[in-house]
Order: C-alpha cells, then structure tokens, then sequence
C-alpha cells in the first residue's frame, strides 16, 4: 500500500514538474492518433456520406460490413498491418515498421470504419429530413453530399471525437506495428503496459492519469458541442 | 423592384422567362397495385393561381409531386411548355411544402444556400428576399428557432430565390395563425402577379376563395373538376365537389 502511494506521489510529481520523457510520450501520443483520426475523417467522411445517399445492389451487406468492421480487435489490425509492412510483406520496401507512419496506418484503419459507420448514420438521418427539398432544388450528388456533412458537423465532429477517444487508447495494434521503442514509438498506452510490466509504477500512472483526463475532456467537449448544437437548434 | 430584376438578368436564356404552362395526360401514380392518382388528365395555363382541393388521400400532394417531378408516375406524362418533364424543367419551378424543411444555419445562410448554387450569390439579391418575405431583421439568427410562420415564409424566400416560372405550394398554411396565413397569401399573391405560374395546394375554403382564379378538385385520386373559380365555388358540376364546398363529409376510400 505505501509503494502505491509512493508510485502516485511520484507520478503526481512528474507530470507537475513537466518530465521530458513524460511530455516526449504524451506528444508522441497526439501526434498519431490526431493524425490517424484527421486520415481516418478524410476517407471515412465521404464514404459515410456516400453510403447514406446512394442506393446501389450490395449497399446493405457494405452497411453491415463497416459496422462490423467498427468492432475490430487492435491486436488483429496489428497483425495485418504487421504483415503488410515487414520486409516479406507487400509494402515491406517502404520500410515503415517500427515508426510512428506504422501506428499512424494502424489506427487510421482501426478507426475509419468507425467513422464511416457513424457518418453513415447521422448522414443518413438528415438525408431523410433533407431528400425531397434537395430533389427539388435540382442540387447535384455533391452537393448534396456538402451540405449534408455541414449540416451534421457537430454530429460529425463528436464522431470524430469518438474516433480519437478509440484511437488514443488502444494499445494492441501500435504496439505491434510501433514496437515500444524508447524516444521513437512509445506512447502512452504501451508505455503504461511496459513499466507497469517494469513495476515502474509512477511512470505508468501518470501516463494513466493523464489518459484518463484526455478521456474526460473529450468526453466533456462532446457534451459542450451538444448543448451548443440544441441551442441554436443545429443538431 | 424584384419584378425589375426577374426581367434583367443577363446570364438567364430568353426561355428561362417564357411562361410555362402544365400538362398531365393520363397519370397515374400507384402503390401495391393500388392507384393513388388514377388516370388524371389536367391541362393548367402558363398564369393562373391554380387552387388544388380535395379531401385527404385525394392525391393532391401526389399530384403536386408529380407535376414537380420529384416522383416518377406509374403510368403518363408530366409536360411543361410542351416538354417532357426533366429536371432543367424542375430547376425552373420552386417547391414549398406543408412542413419547411429548414438547413441548420441562419436564415441568411438558408437563402445563400440557394442563391449559390444558382450562381447569384449578390448580398443584394438576398436583401431583397428577406425584405420580400419580412425577415430582414432576423438574418443572423439559426432558421430553426423562427416561429413556425417566419418559418415558412423563410422556406418561401428560399423558393424564391430559384426565380421560379412556377411555384408549387403544398397546404403551406396548414399550421399557421391567420396572420402568418395572410402574410405567406400576400407573398405567394405577389409572386404570381409578377407573372409565376402558382399551384396552390389547400383545404381551406376560404383561402381557396381568397386566392384562385381556377379549382382543381381531386377526389379518390381522380380529377373530378377543373375550372374557373367563380364557377367551382358557385356552380361545382360534381356531386362531390357540391358535398365538399357545403362541408358534408367527402369519405375518400
């Protein structure tokens, strides 16, 4: 009990004395999983878009099939994005495994379906409230697709923002495809996996501390942008 | 001043201000085999204020979504001006429904959305349709918290500003205080005597009296009657008309 309290004094010390090592993480942290979500937004946006207006054979089995994909373990993606860029897989020859490009592909694919799936369904809902003005209008496809992600923006933006929640803590696929290395690839979850394995307790709870206070806020900004959404009656 | 502008616009064709007058030759629009709008033929003239009337599930919104093409018939022709309905013809008409259905931005913003895609983005040509329809003083606000009335009239700025040759109106006031009512009359008035073709959709008599110059009754998805006002609302030919103007009940189905 008294090492636990000596691990959280410390970790309390670290993250109020700004440790180097701590903020390199964290930074790194960031980085990626912004990264992956802005990656994430830009394929998952449009195809969820396009999911929720177009009507073609397959559509359904598409829909089901992101929506599966939503559920995707971390650890498998690690797997397959492992296999794809070590020196026998196909895109070995970028030579990308082990640097923080490889988690940013790791959890672009872990979260765009996310993205596309939720997109999908938001967009839809407005499509429905929108289709007969907009037929009316004579507005093109994409048009209609631009409107309809501006009119959903803070539905979207929370999608993004659930996106990033996923993306920040996973630690299956990054771990895999990054490799932990010191000062290159390590991030907040799987430096919080290995000094705890190291039993370098306040390293790894200030890490978790800090994680959990990401989560917090994110979970706090999507409440802010609700309420500011119904306020002006945007949502 | 809006009547100086629908004739002085450059980049329109010659065509764009030719009146366009409407024509359905045996519609039919059906559901499961049932015929919601049963071998309608209707001919409307390029100026008149069309009133459509009816009981419900008579067809009329059907109807007016026929003649706007936004749903394809089962079976017969929508023509304007004598071509086939496409959309270059839609692009021409303009659309209000019974419910506004409003983009989640401001009022300004409504209207830009139109005038943008129109290519006519001028601040000026989007003063003049808040003035037209009365909100200029509520440009900024979110379009969603207007009351249900500046609602609608703002759906009609937005209609509007396509410059209509023809303006569908379906029960636009079914919801509204007699106020907002003569308010969106007054509009709808001033549009057609700058020369838009309207087609009014309603179930109120007097708004009926008030605004048409002819009557398209519709019972069962059928054209009971079509003609001029005075003669409808004085001398109806139909029995169901007859019934429908002295308020016995017209059962539809």
């Amino acid at each position: 009990m008294h090492d636990f309290s000596e691990a959280f004094r410390l970790a309390l010390q670290l993250l109020v004395t700004a440790d180097a090592d701590l903020l390199e993480i964290i930074g790194l942290s960031l980085r990626v999983s912004l990264s992956a979500v802005v990656v994430a937004c830009l394929i998952g946006l449009p195809l969820g878009a396009f999911l929720a207006i177009a009507r073609f054979p397959g559509r359904s089995a598409l829909i089901v099939f992101a929506n599966a994909l939503m559920g995707l373990p971390p650890v498998v993606v690690g797997l397959f994005i492992y296999l794809l860029l070590s020196n026998a897989g196909p895109l070995g020859w970028l030579e990308l495994l082990y640097t923080p490009t490889a988690m940013i592909i790791a959890q672009t694919v872990l979260i765009a379906p996310i993205v596309a799936a939720l997109s999908r369904e938001v967009v839809e809902q407005l499509y429905n409230e929108y289709a007969e003005q907009f037929r009316s209008l004579c507005l093109s496809r994409r048009q209609t697709v631009g409107a309809l992600l501006w009119d959903a923006r803070y539905s979207l933006l929370t999608v993004g923002l659930a996106g990033f929640g996923r993306a920040v803590a996973e630690v299956g696929a990054v771990i895999i495809v990054g490799g932990n290395i010191d000062h290159l690839t390590r991030v907040m979850t799987t430096a919080i996996a290995l000094e705890t394995s190291k039993g370098d307790l306040a390293l790894a709870l200030a890490l978790g501390i800090v994680l959990v206070t990401i989560a917090l806020s994110i979970n706090a900004a999507v409440m802010t942008l609700r309420l500011t959404a119904s306020r002006y009656a945007y949502a | 001043m809006l009547d100086e502008i629908a004739h002085s616009q450059p980049d329109q064709p010659v065509a764009d201000a030719s009146p366009l007058a409407g024509e359905a030759r045996r519609l039919v629009y059906s559901v499961d085999g049932r015929n919601l709008v049963d071998n309608v033929d209707l001919a409307l003239s390029a100026t008149s204020l069309t009133v459509v009337m009816g009981p419900n599930g008579a067809g009329k919104s059907l109807l007016l979504r026929l003649m706007h093409g936004l749903i394809a018939p089962t079976a017969g022709e929508v023509r304007w001006g004598g071509q086939p309905m496409d959309v270059k013809l839609r692009a021409r008409q303009a659309l209000v429904f019974q419910r506004p259905v409003l983009l989640r931005r401001s009022v300004a913003a409504n209207i830009r959305f139109v005038l943008k895609h129109r290519d006519n983005n001028s601040p000026e040509r989007l003063q003049e349709l808040l003035e037209e329809v009365g909100l200029a003083d509520r440009a900024g606000q979110p379009a969603r918290l207007l009351s249900g009335g500046e609602q609608q009239r703002l759906a009609l700025a937005r209609a509007l500003a396509v410059r209509p040759r023809v303006l569908f109106m379906d029960e636009p006031t079914t919801s509204l205080d007699p106020a907002s009512t003569a308010s969106i009359e007054s509009i709808v008035v001033r549009a057609h005597q700058r020369g838009v073709k309207v087609v009014f959709v309603t179930h109120d008599l007097g708004q009926a009296r008030r605004l048409a110059d002819d009557v398209v009754f519709l019972n069962r998805g059928r054209l009971v009657e079509h003609s001029s006002a005075a003669r409808f609302f004085q001398n109806p030919e139909s029995q169901a008309a007859r019934d429908y103007l002295s308020g016995r009940l017209v059962l539809s189905s």
